[in-house]
């Protein structure tokens, strides 16, 4: 099968057009078995995947527009592979805890057509396919938390919109600049990403266009101060929506820090590592902070995915084999957990109608399954070793430490404060006496809701005790990678800083 | 005693006049048909008027490209047979827009057909001469023409927006010609490439320079009228909210294309040899054009308005091309026209279809956001095929007028205007925001009094036409590379 990237990101769009004829009350097996074919398609092109090859595998080129050396460029590494199986699953297991009844149509297909442009940004290898599917992304998104939200949706959804399409438009002009480049050198057209990365720019170009592209990502990532609109959204949105926007739409841009900042403009991404460490670092600490002050659960949860992301921006800008590969383990393992989390809240907030940690109190005796699952989500949120999160963030510690002790310091007190604000919901919402009684009759978790929690339970503990077969592909990508950028780099500045070393793969 | 002229046949070269007789021809026909029988039904006219314009493309088409024709004002070059077809093609998607269900004042009338043809005509006019007296009555032609169309729609608002268009109209040819003749007055001719020459020559002549920026600015001032560019724009939504919708839709494109044209041939000329004060003038419009109409479009509470102001946005965008004057560039301006056609004459078609007789949606506007509220629970498909040209309208790829966008701020950074460029990209996002209003009306508000007769003037032919439309908006990512082809070579092929 050499189209199988082409056949994963185009499925779920013809299933999602196909799903205008199958009948509303059937619409969400429907929906469930589509996501759980594109799951198995993306598991079997694990399966297939060449895991000790660093490059990009099962490539597939046809010239759109030629002159314009635009062209529909896909291939996959280790880098990409785990995103684009975690978004298919996190897809599947968002439609089998769907509690929603309205429309409930329109969301399945919504959801398909979101799985299609998901997949599609990660697998893309041309700038302009890339983009495509990047701000393509927006309008399925535009409409879950439009449609299905809170009071405030409209407000939130049409934010979050306008905040990312104007992000994605000065990036647009970056990439618009890298091809005239591009072009100004070789005589050719070309968006290709992988025909980029053979540019050796003057610095002050690479600081140019690091800006363009930084402007995109970091709205994406969201990177303090870029951040204001997701608390918004995930305030409002359903929780399928906020399911998938903390699992993977916000893994585009740091993805695409790792695809395009990194080895396109490695000089200037040296040059950038302070700044963007400090960013990085009042993201993690001062979002932490807020995290703590919240009443909300869900907002405690957006918060602490803010914070999150802040270490996986450290560990991009790292520069070395362990942070660029703990990131992007920390990626899959924050989409994961946060994933879970978002389900969790939407659990209560379906029997409850509220999201107030005050309403609640004592729940571990009404709902000890319930508490259980919370309870093991939320250790590897704060990143308890053998949990899925410790991996990624010691990773990511390690590398950094070579970038500077005294910052990683100050980012490892992630885990202290993730600790504070996520035992403190815990111990207010779960522990205790129950004082309110309506919260005596609360149902525990039911078959559905169990069958799309067990699975990432498992994940959590089986990549946590052993992360290896996930962590040596994406450890090989890294490599090529890195290597790549330390050939690249033209400042000495920068070649001390990129060092190709191996990983220590034992941790624990 | 003067001497006899003597011009042969093949001189004149009258093939290059062929395709404006044929619309005149047809215009003539259709009132000769009208002169024998009275009270045929419009849908007679209609399939007329389209087979005219089919004979016409086809003549277009078979023009020879580069050559000079009847005493040489005719200039029938690659830009010029490029537009002459994209004007025909637009007229055949149009003019089909007239078979609604219901019956509408103006298309009772044969004239209005007649009319519609000698418009054509003068817009063919317009875009094959480099003669600044043909183009001028090519101008007029067409210009009166219009004004007549949009006053046919016999409503108060349409007296007003053709009256309007008429007074702002004139102004603009008095400044054309005004324009022109200090040209001919520096330079002793009205044909571009003798002036391009004259113009070379003198440049140094001191005190001169002022003569010719000076008429530069006047001519510029007549194509911002046309163009609708700020601060020439203001009868703009006004004419457009008065026209009927598709004549609006047809407005925003095709007069203005071939104003571009011309104010391509025209002011590239001035570029190219070598006068930058006209080039910053062009930006400088152009910029202020795109920016502040979409300020003003945020704003509006009518669909029709918006599109209007979107429209003047959309034509500071192109108009930004003439500036860079490139291959490129000018290619641009073609690429995006036409990708731009399908998605905005979709978009007015949209707003035809559901247009009522009476106002009961709101006692001033035809087409208030709130009628469309909640459409995707009346009309799923509607709303979505709505909802496409507003995202091709703001640029979201993989949707028409994003390949057009790209391409032009790819010349204006090729060109050296990396500004341009991310000016172009903060508008587009700003853009987003009104197009994504109507959007979030449709699809996430509730309907308020809709009784699902919204779609009220929906018919077959109109159907059609919006599929077409939807059709080339949705898969222009597999048709912009033979597109692009053609028009580069066209485009290169003529020099500019």
């Amino acid at each position: 099968m050499d189209n199988i990237l082409s056949i994963l990101i185009f499925f779920p769009a013809l299933a999602g057009l196909l799903g205008f004829i199958v009948d509303k009350d059937s619409a969400r097996a429907y929906g469930i078995s589509v996501a759980t074919i594109e799951f198995l398609l993306a598991l079997w092109l694990w399966m297939i995947f060449d895991g000790s090859n660093g490059g990009m595998q099962f490539i597939e080129m046809v010239p759109l527009i030629a002159d314009f050396g635009i062209s529909y460029y896909l291939g996959v590494d280790g880098i990409s592979l785990f995103i684009v199986v975690m978004a298919t699953l996190m897809v599947l297991l968002g439609m089998i805890g769907l509690s929603i009844k309205k429309d409930i149509k329109n969301m399945i297909i919504s959801l398909l057509f979101l799985e299609m442009t998901m997949v599609g940004v990660f697998l893309a290898l041309d700038a302009i396919i890339f983009y495509l599917f990047w701000e393509l992304s927006l309008v399925p998104m535009l409409y879950i938390i439009g449609a299905w939200g809170g009071p405030r949706r409209v407000y939130a959804a049409v934010k979050f919109f306008l905040y990312t399409f104007f992000g994605s438009l000065i990036m647009l002009v970056g990439m618009l600049f890298l091809a005239y480049l591009y072009h100004d050198i070789t005589g050719v057209w070309s968006f290709a990403i992988t025909d980029w990365y053979a540019l050796v720019l003057p610095f002050k170009y690479q600081m140019w266009l690091f800006i363009a592209f930084f402007f995109g990502f970091a709205i994406k990532v969201p990177m303090f101060p870029f951040h204001t609109w997701l608390p918004y959204a995930h305030g409002q949105a359903p929780t399928i929506g906020s399911v998938i926007l903390a699992a993977v739409l916000l893994k585009m841009g740091t993805y695409g820090f790792i695809r395009f900042s990194l080895p396109i403009l490695p000089d200037a991404s040296v040059e950038m590592i302070t700044p963007i460490a400090i960013l990085s670092l009042i993201m993690i600490v001062y979002t932490a902070m807020i995290a703590y002050s919240q009443k909300d659960m869900k907002q405690v949860i957006a918060y602490s995915s803010v914070s999150h992301m802040g270490i996986i921006m450290l560990g991009v800008f790292a520069m070395n084999a362990e942070g660029i590969s703990g990131s992007i383990f920390l990626m899959l393992s924050h989409g994961v957990v946060s994933g879970a989390l978002f389900m969790l809240v939407g659990v209560i907030y379906d029997r409850r109608h509220t999201k107030m940690m005050s309403e609640f109190g004592g729940l571990a005796s009404v709902m000890p399954k319930y508490a259980t699952i919370f309870g093991i989500m939320l250790m590897a949120s704060v990143g308890l070793p053998l949990t899925i999160g410790f991996v990624g963030e010691f990773l990511v510690l390690l590398g950094f430490y070579k970038i500077s002790p005294i910052m990683t310091l100050i980012a490892g007190s992630t885990i202290i404060l993730g600790a504070v604000y996520m035992l403190s919901l815990y111990k207010q919402t779960f522990f205790g006496p129950v004082t309110n009684q309506e919260n005596h009759k609360l149902k525990d978790l039911d078959k559905k809701e169990m069958m799309s929690l067990l699975p990432l339970v498992a994940i959590v503990v089986w990549l946590g005790v052993y992360p290896k077969p996930i962590l040596e592909p994406i450890d090989n990508s890294v490599k090529h990678l890195v290597a790549f950028m330390d050939k690249k780099a033209k400042t000495q500045e920068a070649k001390d800083i990129i060092i190709s070393t191996t990983l220590i793969r034992e941790e624990k | 005693m003067l001497e006899p002229i003597n011009i042969s046949m093949a001189e004149l070269n009258l093939s290059t006049l062929t395709p404006m007789l044929i619309a005149i021809g047809g215009a003539l026909l259709i009132l000769i048909i009208d002169l024998f029988k009275d009270g045929l039904h419009k849908s007679l006219y209609v399939m007329l008027t389209l087979l005219i314009l089919i004979i016409d493309l086809g003549a277009v088409m078979g023009l020879d490209v580069n050559q000079r024709g009847f005493f040489d004002l005719m200039l029938i070059d690659g830009i010029s047979i490029l537009s002459q077809a994209l004007i025909l093609f637009t007229s055949m998607l149009f003019i089909p827009l007239a078979l609604t269900s219901k019956r509408f004042h103006e298309y009772s009338y044969p004239e209005y057909f007649a009319l519609f043809l000698f418009m054509i005509a003068g817009f063919q006019f317009m875009v094959s001469s480099d003669n600044l007296i043909l183009i001028f009555v090519g101008l007029e032609t067409a210009s009166l023409a219009l004004y007549t169309l949009i006053a046919m729609h016999n409503r108060p608002s349409s007296y007003e927006a053709a009256v309007k268009y008429f007074t702002m109209g004139a102004l603009a040819a008095g400044f054309f010609v005004m324009g022109s003749a200090i040209i001919y007055a520096t330079t002793g001719s009205v044909e571009l490439y003798k002036i391009a020459e004259v113009l070379q020559n003198r440049m140094n002549e001191t005190g001169l320079m002022i003569t010719i920026i000076g008429g530069a600015l006047v001519l510029l001032v007549a194509f911002g009228f046309k163009l609708s560019l700020f601060p020439f724009h203001t009868w703009g939504p006004d004419t457009y909210e008065g026209a009927s919708a598709p004549l609006a839709g047809y407005m925003s494109i095709i007069p203005k294309l071939s104003a571009t044209i011309v104010a391509m041939r025209i002011f590239g000329m001035y570029i190219d040899i070598g006068i930058e004060e006209i080039r910053i003038a062009i930006l400088v419009l152009s910029v202020l054009t795109m920016t502040l109409s979409n300020i003003m479009a945020l704003v509006q509470s009518d669909v029709k308005r918006m599109l209007a102001y979107s429209s003047i946005s959309h034509a500071g965008f192109i108009m930004a091309a003439i500036a860079l004057d490139t291959t490129k560039g000018n290619s641009g301006i073609f690429l995006y026209y036409i990708l731009f056609m399908f998605t905005n004459l979709g978009a007015f078609s949209m707003l035809w279809i559901s247009r009522h007789k009476n106002s009961i949606f709101h006692n001033r506007f035809d087409h208030p956001y709130e009628k469309f509220a909640g459409l995707v629970k009346v009309m799923p498909m509607g709303a979505v095929v709505m909802a496409l040209f507003m995202l091709s309208l703001a640029g979201v790829p993989p949707f028409s007028v994003f390949w057009g966008k790209i391409y032009i701020m790819s010349s204006a950074v090729d060109a050296g205007y990396v500004w341009l460029a991310l000016v172009m990209g903060f508008n587009s996002a700003i853009s987003a925001y009104y197009y994504l209003k109507l959007i979030v009306y449709m699809f996430l508000k509730d309907p308020v009094n809709n009784d699902g007769t919204i779609y009220y003037n929906i018919s077959k032919p109109l159907m059609t036409i919006i599929g077409l439309a939807v059709f080339a908006t949705v898969t222009s990512v597999f048709y912009v590379q033979p597109l692009l082809e053609y028009i580069t070579y066209m485009v290169g092929a003529s020099g500019y």
